[in-house]
């Protein structure tokens, strides 16, 4: 599997992004968010954690308007995969490729610490890895990470079963506990826990591997 | 010429911040405070001949996010 991650300025896991993607077999190529396209053949694009242009306005704002991002939609419209994790998830919502914003913590605080998550769904490339109703343990580190969504939008992704992730216990104020989401076509994913520091037992815990691992698997198939 | 964009959470969308002013001007000993809401002002200094529609598309593609921010554009 060909791997793009991209790299605003003020990204801060775009390394442990590509990681963990070149431990779970990815052939990885780093993409400066100037660049107007991706590189030939990419199958995956992962939009990757930090404070993209300091979150000035909003978080992921102004990287949604890089010139990278019309090349990542483009990818995405194609039927192409798409991950995006805390700061990544917060720009694939500004782009509009998935529904819904992250605000403000309903606590206000940064909250930076593992969390336990419920996997609600098993039928996606990211999550095949995993049985539905299994605990799996994320760090999250993020000052905006209360999801919130139109009561309509919230109906229709419990509808369609797109809710990738909850929280057993919510530390943001997210609506319905949602951690991550996935796209209409099952294709994009956006979650802010971070998988990426959960690959290593020197992370303190290996819950992520099955996502990346999942993902390869998927390919490998293909 | 100029433009004020005012961008606001929507009613009905919980503003924590806003929340949190309200508490700290109790706080205060300011009885009475209802509510706060927190918002941003945005200045735009605008070549002459820039149309209010064209402040408003700014607003739809980027000033705002439109999911959870309504805006109000005042032309100067």
């Amino acid at each position: 599997m060909r791997a793009a991650v991209i790299v605003f300025p003020g990204s801060n896991c775009d390394r442990d992004m590509a990681v963990a993607l070149k431990a779970a077999g990815a052939d990885v190529s780093m993409v400066w968010h100037k660049d107007a396209a991706l590189p030939d053949n990419v199958d995956l694009v992962a939009v990757p954690g930090g404070f993209s242009f300091g979150d000035y306005l909003r978080c992921g704002a102004i990287a949604a308007q890089s010139p990278i991002c019309k090349a990542v939609v483009a990818h995405v419209e194609r039927g192409g995969y798409a991950l995006g994790v805390c700061n990544g998830f917060q720009v694939l919502t500004e782009t509009g490729l998935l529904p819904g914003a992250l605000m403000r913590n309903a606590n206000l605080k940064f909250i930076c610490k593992t969390v336990d998550l419920t996997v609600e769904t098993s039928a996606s490339a990211f999550t095949e890895g995993y049985n539905a109703g299994d605990t799996v343990g994320f760090p999250i580190a993020h000052h905006d990470g209360n999801y919130t969504v139109d009561p309509e939008t919230l109906t229709k992704l419990e509808a369609e079963d797109r809710i990738a992730f909850r929280y057993t216990d919510n530390p943001n104020g997210s609506v319905s506990n949602i951690a991550g989401i996935l796209s209409e076509n099952r294709r994009v994913l956006g979650l802010m826990p971070h998988p990426e520091r959960a690959v290593d037992a020197g992370h303190g815990g290996t819950d992520g591997q099955a996502l990346f691992r999942g993902l390869l698997g998927q390919f490998a198939q293909a | 010429m100029k433009a004020r964009v005012h961008v606001m959470l929507k009613n009905g969308v919980l503003d924590p911040q806003g929340e949190a002013v309200r508490h700290a001007l109790g706080t205060l000993g300011f009885d009475g405070v209802e509510g706060v809401r927190q918002g941003k002002v945005i200045e735009l200094d605008l070549a002459d001949g820039t149309s209010e529609a064209t402040v408003n598309e700014m607003c739809e593609k980027l000033l705002a996010n439109t999911v959870i921010e309504s805006y109000q554009v005042e032309m100067l």
